[in-house]
């Protein structure tokens, strides 16, 4: 039944507010080392999905299994430590505003119970040195920041334990063009060191282009393409049309190549 | 769940080279889920081995090394890199940026003269608070004035939703609580004064207790409680939220829109749940005396006017007007200084609520130094 190449497995997936449905009969299998980026528009359920992903909300219908495990089993310990092989960077960061900034980054390295103190402090240096924050808003509260602060603060706490699988809810949202390449980047040198899997929910063309291996595309409650962004590109939905072939769209495609070109031949 | 992190674990082997060097090759995953429990000995095992100059770390045989493999190898060197030492080019970019990074902040020194100082800031809190709520009745009088020219702008939405939540809302438990004191009350007091033969008097003592004091406090108490501690959260959260920001912009003054309702409707509410639990009360007390000492009912609603002067009422009625409106204002200035975090939200809406329900006991013990000629014979 569980596909071993599977780290994310969601079978017949329907996510329901009330009467409002959201998800109608989703699948979908992240495989390991990949990046998926999840596409659609507003309120189409991207982080409905990417909360589904997580166990934060419960499904109507289906299963969804991370690394082979139902969310919402009994099993506390392996729960734990799939927790721990997760990072998360939410849409506006979820900093705890009562710790510090670096209180907020050692909690998830502190709960392990395995590190001491000074391995710790190099720990989080090296996460605040690779997001770009300079020590000295290390003691600074989470109020104090600004949202871009926040945001890169976010993704520290996020990479905190190297995680093997990562989500990523608009990662690249409030930041400056020159943060979000930074970002992009940053992202690109950790795939080289670990087997990374990462899921973004992302609105953000350039970053969509630059990290993806694979889109999928949410709208009318389904999938309604998975696969490259060439792949995806060519299907004809109107949602696709709007979002990829629209003004900026072809700016961020270009630097792909003719995929627009050859495309528009096929349509 | 993921077999490959299992049963492979960090391997340490002390070998002797073709060289004739001693060589330490490292092999497995240095990653911080597959060190797991090793790191608690880990670090003393790797410092044991740091101490050898001479020896040649092989780190070429690790498959996969994260920040928290790379942090510990580090630190067994002493934060730097030893003399011999073979890597997987990937890695290199580990220890590279483990030499950039920053030094910790330093951490502040002790203050020896903290009490003075927590003594100083104490003192200047309350000064600020002092001002902050004269302030706010200030603005509050102001905005009467102009309501009195611009009735048109009178927000008795806002009034009549304050007016439902505080005290409709609340007529059930201070009903409750009511009855019950007023049950228990005239329990002990029936016992007592049965051994004096002086049964009649029950009817005395629970009239001027409860319609002057009891009744007054613990409505004002429980709504301090209820409403003051959702009227601060309120504010609070809409600060958090940005919602008080947007308020303003849109040029709608928080004081007339926001904390005005709030004051009235306390003021119009607080009176009449105060008629409400004293009248409770003292149903609570008839009953048990009826039961305990045989008064019927009749007898104790006929005789209440004549032992307890209409004055207590008006005093008791005046007490939950007045302390109506400063559990609004006091729970407001609280809610009006919630900074954006979630700390500052637990921790003044805890405040509010204790300075609300000391400041309602305050006022009781003036009204009873004032009023000490009134209503009592």
């Amino acid at each position: 039944m569980t596909n071993e190449a599977c780290v994310i497995e969601i079978e017949g997936l329907h996510t329901r507010f009330g009467s409002h449905v959201v998800h109608e009969d989703i699948n979908l299998c992240i495989h390991r080392g990949e990046v998926l980026a999840l596409v659609g528009g507003s309120g189409s359920g991207k982080t409905a999905l990417m909360r589904q992903m997580l166990g934060l909300e419960m499904p109507a219908e289906g299963v969804v299994r991370v690394c082979g495990e139902p969310l919402h089993g009994h099993d506390r310990e392996k729960l734990q430590s799939m927790r721990n092989r997760c990072g998360v960077l939410f849409q506006k960061g979820a900093l705890f505003s009562a710790l510090s900034v670096y209180d907020n980054i050692a909690l998830p390295m502190r709960e392990l119970r395995t590190l001491d103190e000074g391995m710790i402090r190099d720990l989080v240096m090296l996460k605040l040195k690779m997001v770009d924050i300079e020590t000295r808003h290390a003691s600074k509260m989470p109020a104090e920041l600004s949202g871009g602060m926040i945001k890169r603060i976010a993704l520290a706490r996020a990479i905190a334990l190297d995680p093997e699988l990562l989500f990523l809810d608009e990662p690249t949202a409030g930041l400056d063009p020159e943060l979000s390449e930074g970002f992009v980047e940053l992202i690109r040198t950790m795939r080289t060191e670990l087997t990374l899997t990462i899921v973004m929910a992302t609105h953000d063309l350039d970053t969509l282009v630059a990290l993806s291996d694979r889109v999928a595309v949410l709208a009318d409650q389904r999938i309604v393409a998975l696969g490259s962004l060439r792949e995806v590109v060519g299907t004809d939905h109107p949602f696709i049309k709007n979002f990829f072939r629209g003004e900026r769209g072809r700016k961020a495609l270009g630097c792909t190549g003719d995929a627009l070109e050859s495309t528009s031949d096929v349509l | 769940m993921m077999p490959e992190n299992q049963g492979n674990s960090t391997v340490l082997q002390h070998v002797t080279g073709e060289d004739g060097m001693p060589r330490l090759m490292l092999a497995g995953k240095y990653t911080l889920s597959a060190l797991g429990q090793r790191l608690h000995t880990l670090p003393a095992e790797l410092a044991a081995y740091a101490a050898d100059t001479e020896l040649q770390w092989d780190l070429t045989g690790i498959e996969q090394m994260d920040d928290a493999g790379a942090v510990l190898l580090w630190r067994a060197w002493g934060s730097h890199r030893p003399s011999h030492l073979l890597l997987r080019p990937e890695h290199e970019r580990l220890f590279t940026r483990m030499k950039e990074a920053p030094a910790p902040p330093t951490p502040i020194p002790p203050d020896f003269l903290w009490p003075i100082t927590n003594l100083g800031k104490a003192v200047f809190l309350l000064w600020e608070h002092l001002t902050g709520l004269v302030l706010l009745i200030g603005q509050i009088l102001l905005d009467v004035i102009y309501l009195t020219s611009h009735p048109a702008r009178i927000p008795w939405r806002e009034i009549s939703a304050n007016l439902y939540r505080t005290g409709a809302q609340a007529l059930g438990i201070t009903a409750l609580v009511g009855f019950l004191i007023g049950v228990v009350l005239s329990f002990l007091s029936s016992r007592q004064l049965q051994t004096f033969g002086a049964d009649i008097f029950i009817i005395n003592i629970l009239g001027v207790s409860i319609i002057r004091e009891l009744g007054p406090m613990l409505a004002a108490i429980l709504v301090a409680g209820r409403s003051g501690s959702s009227m601060t959260a309120q504010l609070g959260v809409m600060r958090v939220t940005e919602e008080l920001d947007a308020l303003t912009v849109m040029g709608i003054p928080h004081s007339l829109r926001l904390i005005l309702p709030k004051v009235m409707a306390l003021g119009i509410a607080m009176p009449l749940v105060v008629l409400w639990t004293s009248a409770v009360a003292l149903v609570g007390g008839m009953v048990v005396a009826e039961i305990q000492l045989g008064l019927s009912h009749q007898f104790f609603l006929n005789k209440l006017p004549d032992v307890v002067p209409v004055a207590n009422l008006w005093l008791g009625l005046g007490k939950g007007v007045v302390c109506g409106m400063v559990i609004a204002l006091i729970s407001c200035h609280f809610g009006l200084r919630i900074k954006s975090n979630t700390e500052s939200l637990g921790e003044g809406t805890t405040n509010s609520v204790v300075t609300a329900i000391t400041v309602v006991i305050i006022i009781d013990a003036i009204f009873a130094i004032v009023f000490s000629n009134v209503g009592l014979k």
